[in-house]
C-alpha cells in the first residue's frame, strides 16, 4: 500500500503547491470569491466537470453497476442530461445578473435581506449534507486504500477536512479552480485507462464484452444465480415501486443541477455569459464521455472482478478499485485509489467555497449588516473563517457518524433540496414579472422542508432492518417508510413549485414588478455585468 | 453665474476651477461602457425603455423559440426512458444489437441526444449574441 501513500501525498503536495501560487496572487473579494473572473471556458467547463464527478460518480455508479447492472446505468444517463437545463435556463442570466452566489440573481428586485437569508439557509444546507456524504466517504475509502492498520477512519477524516480548510482558507476559488481541474483530468485520464484495459481483456472485442454482460453470476442469499446484467430490475421493479422511484430520482437531477450552489457559483469565475455558455458545452463532453464509459467501469467490474469478490474486499463502492488491481496490478489500483482521494478532496474543496460564499455575502454581509461592509475586505475574513467553522463542523459529524453510516441519502436530499428550493425561485424569479419576496421566501422554504421530511419518512431513514445488521448501518428510525419512495423530487418539486407561485399570487410588490425589465434586460444581454478584474 | 441686468454683457471671468483651470488627472469624458461597474451604470441607463424596444423583444421571441421546444423535447425524450423501463420492460428487454437490448441503446441515445442539443443550442445562441449586442449598441435607432 505504499505505492498508493505516495500518489496520495504527490497530490497532495501538488496541490498545496497551487494554493501557494494562488494566496500570492490573489487579493480581494473578486479573487477570493470568483478567482477575479479570468478563468477561461475550458479551464472553466474542466473544473465544472471536476466539481461534478465527485466520488459518489466515479465509486458510486461503478459500484451500483457492478451490483444492479443496468438499473445504476440510468444513474449516469440523468447526470449528463441535467446540464441542458444549466445550459438552455440557468448559467448565462446567472452569469449577467449575479455577483456572487445566486441569491445575487434574487435579490436583484425582489426584498433582499428575507431573499437571502433563506437562500443562504438553503445554500448552507445543501453543501453541508453534500459534503458530510463525501467527507463519510472519504473516510471509509481512505482507510480501505491505504489499509486501517495505517490510518483510522478518525485520522483519515481529519486529514481530508484540513486540506479542504487549506486549499480554501488561502487559495481562495483560484486555488479550488485548478485543484478541480487536475482532478478532473486525472479522473478522465483513469477512467480512459481503466476502460481500455477492460476492452482489452475482452481481445477488443465490444460484441464479446456485451456477451459477457449479459450472463454475470453471483450468489444472492447463497444461491448461486445467473442474469443478464444489461435488463432493467434488478434495483428498481415492480416490487419497490421501482419505476416511480427511477422517474422521482430523474427529475432531482434534471432540475437540481442547475439549482446546486457550488456548480452555480463556477459561472461567477468566466468573464462573460458568453464564456460561461462556453464552459457548460465543455463540462458537457467531459462528463458525458465519463458517464458513457462507467458502462466499462460497471460491466467490467460485474464480469471480471465478480460481484460476490467486491462484496467480500470493501463492498460497493470498491468496484472501480479492485478493478483496477485485477486488471493492472498493485501500482495500477494505488493510482486509481489516489484518483478517488483527489476527487474527494476537489468536491469537497468546492462546497465548502460555496458555503461560506453564501454565508459571508448574503447572510453576513446583506443580511446583518444591510448590504455594507464595515470595513474593507470583512467579506472574504468572515468567509474565510466560515470555511474553517463549516470545514470543523463537517470533520466532526462525520466522525460522530462513524464510517459505516448510511449516508447515500444525504446526496439525494442535497440534489433535492436544489430542484425543490432553488431551481423554482431562480427560473420564477428570471422569467415572471409577477414574481415577488413572499414567494421566493416561501418557495425556498416549503422546497427545503419538503425535501428534508419526505427523506425523513422514505426509507432511506425510516425502515425496519432485519435482525444482524450492524448497530452503526441500521436505519435511524425503526419503522416501516411512509413515503415508499427513496428520491422524493416527484413530490418536493412541484410542492417548491405551488408554494412560490401561490406565495406570489396572495400578495403583491410593485417594486419587485417594476425592475423587471432591468433584470430581463441584463440577464439577457449582459448589459452591466461584473466584469473580470485585472490582478 | 446669471446677470441681474439684461444690458450688461456676460461676465468674461472664468470660474475658479472650472474645467480648462485643471489639467485632468484622467479623462474628463464619460468612461468607456466596457469599464463602467454595475453600480455606476445602475443610473445611465433606461431599462424600461430597452426592455420595451422593438429589437430586445425580438431577442426574446427568438430565445423563446429555440429554448421553449428544446425543453420540451429533452424533458420528454429523457422521461420516456424510465417510464418505458417501468411500464414497458419486455418491449425494452428486446435484443436488437447482438447481445444489446433497447434499453441499454435508448439509453445511450440519451448522451447523444444532449450533445446535439447543446451543439444547436451554441450554433442558435452565436445568433441571440448579435442581436442581444444590438440591443445595447444601436438602442435608439428604430425610434
Amino acid at each position: 500500500m505504499t505505492a498508493a501513500l505516495g500518489m496520495f501525498l504527490l497530490f497532495v503536495l501538488i496541490t498545496l503547491g497551487i494554493t501557494y501560487w494562488a494566496a500570492r496572487r490573489s487579493h480581494g473579494a473578486a479573487a477570493f470569491f470568483t478567482a477575479s473572473r479570468r478563468i477561461t471556458g475550458w479551464q472553466n467547463g474542466v473544473a465544472v466537470a471536476g466539481d461534478y464527478m465527485s466520488a459518489a460518480s466515479f465509486l458510486g455508479i461503478a459500484g451500483l453497476i457492478a451490483f444492479f447492472g443496468y438499473d445504476g446505468f440510468m444513474f449516469s444517463v440523468g447526470w449528463l442530461v441535467a446540464y441542458l437545463t444549466v445550459l438552455l435556463v440557468v448559467a448565462e442570466p446567472l452569469r449577467n445578473a449575479g455577483k456572487y452566489t445566486m441569491a445575487d440573481v434574487l435579490a436583484y428586485r425582489l426584498n433582499p435581506r428575507p431573499v437571502r437569508a433563506t437562500a443562504a439557509l438553503s445554500t448552507i444546507t445543501v453543501s453541508t449534507f453534500y459534503m458530510i456524504a463525501q467527507m463519510v466517504g472519504a473516510g471509509a475509502l481512505v482507510t480501505l486504500l491505504l489499509g486501517s492498520s495505517h490510518v483510522s477512519y478518525e485520522a483519515a477524516v481529519i486529514g481530508v477536512g484540513v486540506l479542504m480548510i487549506i486549499y480554501v482558507v488561502f487559495g481562495g476559488m483560484l486555488a479550488t479552480t485548478w485543484v478541480q481541474i487536475i482532478k478532473a483530468i486525472l479522473l478522465m485520464g483513469g477512467t480512459i485507462l481503466l476502460s481500455l484495459l477492460v476492452l482489452a481483456h475482452f481481445g477488443w472485442s465490444l460484441g464479446g464484452f456485451f456477451e459477457a454482460v449479459t450472463r454475470v453470476s453471483y450468489h444472492d442469499k447463497g444461491v448461486l444465480v445467473t442474469k443478464n446484467f444489461l435488463e432493467p430490475g434488478l434495483r428498481y421493479n415492480a416490487t419497490n415501486h421501482g419505476a416511480l422511484d427511477l422517474i422521482s430520482l430523474g427529475m432531482a437531477l434534471v432540475f437540481g443541477t442547475a439549482g446546486l450552489p457550488h456548480i452555480l457559483v463556477r459561472f461567477y469565475t468566466v468573464p462573460d455569459a458568453k464564456t460561461a455558455r462556453v464552459s457548460v458545452v465543455w463540462a458537457m463532453v467531459l462528463i458525458g464521455s465519463f458517464y458513457i464509459m462507467t458502462t466499462f467501469l460497471g460491466f467490467g467490474a460485474a464480469t471480471i472482478v465478480g460481484r460476490d469478490f467486491i462484496a467480500g474486499h470493501g463492498g460497493n463502492n470498491m468496484s472501480a478499485p479492485l478493478l483496477a488491481q485485477a486488471l493492472g496490478g498493485d501500482i495500477f489500483f494505488a493510482f486509481i485509489a489516489a484518483i478517488a482521494f483527489a476527487t474527494i478532496l476537489a468536491v469537497v474543496a468546492g462546497l465548502t467555497i460555496s458555503a461560506s460564499t453564501s454565508f459571508a455575502h448574503d447572510f453576513y454581509t446583506a443580511v446583518i449588516h444591510k448590504g455594507t461592509e464595515r470595513k474593507p475586505g470583512e467579506e472574504v475574513r468572515v468567509a474565510r473563517v466560515t470555511a474553517f467553522v463549516v470545514g470543523a463542523v463537517a470533520i466532526a459529524i462525520a466522525i460522530l457518524l462513524g464510517k459505516d453510516a448510511n449516508v447515500a441519502f444525504l446526496v439525494a436530499l442535497a440534489f433535492a433540496v436544489a430542484a425543490s428550493a432553488n431551481l423554482p425561485v431562480i427560473v420564477l424569479s428570471l422569467f415572471w414579472k409577477r414574481f415577488n419576496t413572499t414567494g421566493a421566501v416561501l418557495g425556498l422554504a416549503v422546497g427545503l422542508i419538503a425535501s428534508l421530511a419526505l427523506i425523513i419518512v422514505g426509507p432511506s431513514i425510516m425502515k425496519v432492518d432485519p435482525p444482524g445488521v450492524a448497530a452503526s448501518a441500521r436505519h435511524l428510525i425503526q419503522h416501516a417508510p411512509i413515503f415508499p419512495l427513496e428520491n422524493p423530487g416527484i413530490l418536493s418539486i412541484p410542492l417548491g413549485f405551488l408554494a412560490a407561485i401561490l406565495g406570489t399570487l396572495f400578495s403583491r410588490e410593485s417594486h419587485a414588478e417594476a425592475r423587471f425589465a432591468e433584470l430581463s434586460v441584463r440577464a439577457n444581454t449582459g448589459l452591466g455585468a461584473e466584469k473580470a478584474s485585472s490582478q | 453665474m446669471a446677470t441681474d441686468n439684461p444690458n450688461r454683457p456676460e461676465d468674461p471671468t472664468p470660474f475658479v476651477a472650472a474645467p480648462t483651470d485643471v489639467v485632468p488627472l484622467t479623462h474628463q469624458a464619460p468612461k468607456p461602457a466596457h469599464e463602467r461597474t454595475a453600480d455606476e451604470e445602475a443610473g445611465v441607463i433606461d431599462w424600461e425603455k430597452l426592455a420595451a424596444s422593438e429589437r430586445f423583444r425580438d431577442l426574446l421571441k427568438a430565445k423563446k423559440r429555440f429554448v421553449v421546444p428544446a425543453m420540451i423535447f429533452f424533458v420528454a425524450y429523457y422521461f420516456a426512458l424510465p417510464v418505458l423501463i417501468g411500464y414497458a420492460r419486455p418491449f425494452m428487454e428486446k435484443r436488437v444489437l447482438g447481445p444489446v437490448n433497447l434499453a441499454y441503446l435508448f439509453a445511450l441515445s440519451q448522451f447523444f441526444m444532449a450533445w446535439i442539443i447543446a451543439w444547436l443550442y451554441v450554433r442558435a445562441a452565436a445568433r441571440f449574441d448579435r442581436m442581444a449586442k444590438d440591443v445595447v449598441t444601436r438602442p435608439r435607432e428604430q425610434e
